[in-house]
């Protein structure tokens, strides 16, 4: 991997990749911002500004930023989650200079207009609205705010509806000052692209921005849990379903391998792969505990590699005339076993053969390729995704069972039935 | 006209190989050795289209369970081969066309082959199989009525095909046919449809052409089997009036709404000239003309968008948008006013030029990955396009002028008759 890593005088970290494939560049600006960095009254706040920034600055007016990209034939998009906010643009190659022009511009001077300000509150609302249509998303928001009552990860991305209806654009503008820094900003490129060009550029139109004084360091630790937690939400549905939420730890911490592994056993495919497309999981142990003994009719687990502690989810969708409690009964049951019994070799290996074959795929697309480089620096740095494959191998049968027993323990564990009440 | 840096980057004849075999296959290959990974896409002709109105869901059905084991090997030994080594495969059940996907590394290829001609060819339907495929399909419906997106979409396919029209029906099946669906009904439904004829199969990565031909011809070139002659779809009349259903469906604090017309089939000399206007309408930048006026302007929805979708038969063309509920009339109205715009205005020649430009120029970033290529051939094929359709694209697209466009939306989009389903919270009684 023909990889450049380099820091600017005003702290803004620079990764370019060359990747000649097709005549494609993709550039992405990462901000070490996201929910992680917010509180009661301002949740949602940092997925808000993200949405602001497409309002334009006064060089790049709303409709011009993105009709600009478009009528090149790229494509520009953010995301906002735990742990930072990004924003992208993928080009044709000739073209990339659009990208940062626009990125560099929107990291100092977003207008944030009252009006515009007003008219997406709405829009951000509907969006919320969305989601509370899916009822996994409300079982998930309770099961999470269970599982903290300390760390920021407790509450959505999204935010709180009553945060969304009080945040002024005060509030929004003070966020988007405090954040939107070089020293506090991550540049990620790969594409069809001289390494050593792309970086003058990227100096030529980031390297005159201000840092900011002071990035307000995030200081909250979730204490230990000390017994398990239970969360009903009710609703109408249609269907029950059971999430099993245990702490795990931080993307930078040795076990976080281990657990990867041990989750690939329970329920299938890399889950801190992030992005790699899925597997099926039919050969996994909760597959077989709770789908072939048609209990539910689907199971799957996540492990997001984040900067803090977060939670290795389990999520089960129960069958008809079923009871969501049959289904917790024998997802536990397999937990139990794994603490018991080490896996076997055989299982390890299966693991670890699917975790190459899903970062051959993770790497595929160019885009794939700068968002890796740029997300693995926000919650460890590039060398976290380049040494996964290793770092994955290196795994034993007594790491994974030393990790179903520290991690998958009752009290590190916060249960939740959706269950379907029809009116 | 010399290709571009750009064009030579696409698919075309000199990159891709084509051969069709004796029983009627046609293999479509590309190479790229960005990653070492290898994509299957293809599809074979046996769909909802196939199924009478009392066994709905039929296809689905029967797809579902040809992916739990045959006569060679068990469900266990499947998903043990394939997943021991972090590949997947999967079918797809269509209104006219079974899909079939499959992704490995590159050195898996041949097994992967294997396992989707074994599949194809040799299901078991093993009565457990058939059983739990059973649940996990009701299942998906109760979760299906009680998806306000879902559920927008399915009545207003209702509102404008006739029953007698494939489209008219969700082929997921309704409870009580899957209910009543028997393994015999499963094992017809493949002897009778599944055969070679007119099947496609696009082979897309880390492996030579020629590597990709064989392993085709390893695990295919023996199977030779006619399949019954199809009708010719049922025309589908214009709608005569402006016909609007709400489907209440409790607990939910967001509406969808699907608001459109039938559109025209992909091989339709408009479907091109359509394919521009919809850009124009809501795509191009962040979701088109809609987008700026009920997302930017009024605040209204986080997404409202439009699409066309051509395909075999008259696919639709319609606006879809999540709102609150008290703004479905008001976005009900903006939709129909941009629409109206289309049809009494010309695209003044700069905003046209810019989708134009949007369409022709992000086909590469389209065909980024080995999945996106693989669609790209099979949709060429399935749609007599050429293999030089990616490099020709360009120019069609330059070639569409303001007029045309215009008249398409004219011709297809009436806004004095058109359909509007909407789901979610009973109107009215909502906040």
């Amino acid at each position: 991997m023909n990889l450049l890593k380099t820091t600017l005088d005003n702290g803004l970290t620079v990764l370019v990749r060359e990747s000649h494939t097709a005549p494609v560049t993709s550039f992405w600006v990462w901000y070490r911002v996201g929910s992680r960095n917010e509180h009661l009254g301002i949740t949602g706040i940092s997925h808000w500004v993200e949405h602001m920034m497409f309002k334009g600055t006064e060089r790049w007016p709303r409709q011009k930023l993105d009709q600009t990209i478009a009528r090149e034939g790229g494509y520009l998009n953010a995301m906002t989650w735990y742990d930072f906010t990004t924003y992208y643009e993928t080009l044709p190659s000739d073209k990339i200079f659009l990208a940062l022009d626009i990125e560099a511009d929107r990291m100092s001077r977003a207008l944030f207009d009252v009006d515009e300000v007003a008219a997406e509150r709405t829009v951000i609302i509907s969006e919320r609205q969305g989601a509370e249509n899916n009822p996994l998303f409300l079982l998930d928001e309770e099961v999470a705010a269970a599982a903290f009552r300390v760390h920021p990860y407790g509450h959505d991305t999204i935010g709180h509806l009553c945060d969304l209806q009080t945040m002024t654009r005060d509030d929004l503008y003070r966020h988007y000052r405090t954040y939107y820094a070089p020293n506090n900003a991550i540049v990620a490129v790969s594409g069809d692209l001289n390494a050593g060009e792309m970086l003058r550029m990227i100096e030529q139109y980031f390297g005159a921005l201000d840092p900011s004084s002071e990035i307000p360091p995030m200081l909250a630790q979730e204490p230990s849990q000390r017994g398990e937690r239970r969360v009903w939400v009710e609703g109408n549905a249609g269907t029950d379903y059971v999430m099993l939420a245990y702490h795990s730890p931080e993307a930078t911490h040795p076990d976080l391998f281990a657990l990867t592994v041990l989750s690939t056993v329970l329920a299938g495919g890399a889950s801190s792969l992030v992005g790699s497309g899925a597997l099926t999981n039919h050969t996994s142990r909760l597959y077989r505990a709770v789908v072939e003994r048609e209990l539910a009719a689907d199971v799957s687990a996540s492990l997001i590699p984040t900067v803090d502690p977060n939670l290795y989810r389990i999520t089960a969708t129960v069958l008809p005339d079923r009871a969501a409690d049959q289904v917790e009964e024998a997802l536990l049951a397999e937990i139990k076993r794994v603490q018991r019994e080490p896996i076997s070799r055989d299982e390890l290996e299966k693991a670890k053969q699917q975790a190459q074959a899903l970062f051959a795929y993770s790497s595929e697309s160019i885009t794939n390729q700068a968002f890796w480089l740029g997300f693995s620096e926000v919650f460890a740095d590039y060398t976290w995704f380049r040494s996964y494959l290793s770092r994955l191998d290196a795994v034993t049968v007594e790491d994974v069972l030393h990790a179903a027993q520290t991690y998958l323990i009752p009290q590190n564990r916060t249960v939740g039935h959706y269950r379907s009440i029809e009116h | 006209m010399p290709l571009t840096r750009m064009q030579r980057a696409l698919p075309g004849p000199d990159d891709t190989l084509r051969e069709t075999l004796p029983n009627g296959i046609t293999v479509l290959a590309r190479e790229n050795f960005a990653s070492p990974a290898v994509v299957i896409h293809g599809y074979l002709e046996a769909g909802g289209e196939d199924e009478s109105l009392d066994q709905l869901g039929l296809a689905n059905f029967t797809l579902d369970v040809m992916e739990r084991g045959t006569h060679r090997r068990s469900f266990e030994q499947l998903y043990t081969e394939v997943e021991a080594v972090g590949a997947s495969f999967g079918l797809g059940a269509g209104s006219h066309l079974t899909t079939f996907t499959g992704k490995s590394l590159a050195k898996h290829l041949p097994m992967l082959c294997d396992v989707i001609s074994d599949v194809l060819r040799n299901p078991a339907f093993p009565n457990e199989q058939v059983t739990r495929a059973r649940g996990e399909i009701l299942s998906a419906i109760r979760e299906l009525k009680h998806n306000t997106r879902a559920m927008a979409n399915e009545v207003f396919h209702t509102l404008i095909y006739p029953e007698n029209h494939p489209y008219h029906w969700n082929n997921i099946g309704r409870e009580d046919t899957i209910a009543s669906i028997s393994r015999e009904a499963l094992v017809d439904f493949h002897k009778r449809f599944f055969t070679p004829r007119g099947m496609v199969i696009a082979i897309v990565g880390a492996v030579k052409v020629e590597e990709a031909l064989k392993a085709v011809k390893i695990t295919f070139a023996d199977w030779d089997k006619e399949r019954p002659t199809r009708t010719p779809l049922p025309p589908v009349p214009p709608l005569r009036e402006c016909i609007r259903k709400e489907v209440p469906i409790p607990d939910k604090t967001q509406s969808d709404l699907v608001l459109g017309w039938v559109g025209p089939p992909r091989r339709s000399a408009d479907f091109m000239t359509c394919h521009l206007a919809n850009t124009v309408l809501g795509t191009f930048g962040m979701m088109g003309r809609l987008g700026e006026t009920v997302r930017s302007q009024n605040g209204l929805a986080y997404y409202v968008y439009s699409r066309v979708d051509g395909g075999t038969g008259p696919g639709p063309w319609r606006a879809i948008a999540g709102v609150d509920p008290n703004n479905v009339d008001r976005t009900v109205t903006l939709i129909l006013q941009e629409i109206q715009k289309l049809r009494e205005e010309l695209i003044p020649a700069g905003e046209l030029a810019d989708s134009k430009s949007y369409l022709t120029g992000s086909l590469p970033l389209h065909l980024e990955t080995n999945e996106g290529v693989a669609q790209a051939l099979t949709n060429i094929e399935r749609y007599d396009l050429g293999l030089d359709y990616l490099q020709r694209y360009r120019a069609t697209i330059e070639a569409i002028t303001a007029t045309e466009v215009q008249a398409a939306v004219q011709r297809w989009m009436d806004t004095a008759q058109y359909a509007v389903a909407i789901a979610g919270p009973e109107l009215g009684k909502s906040h």
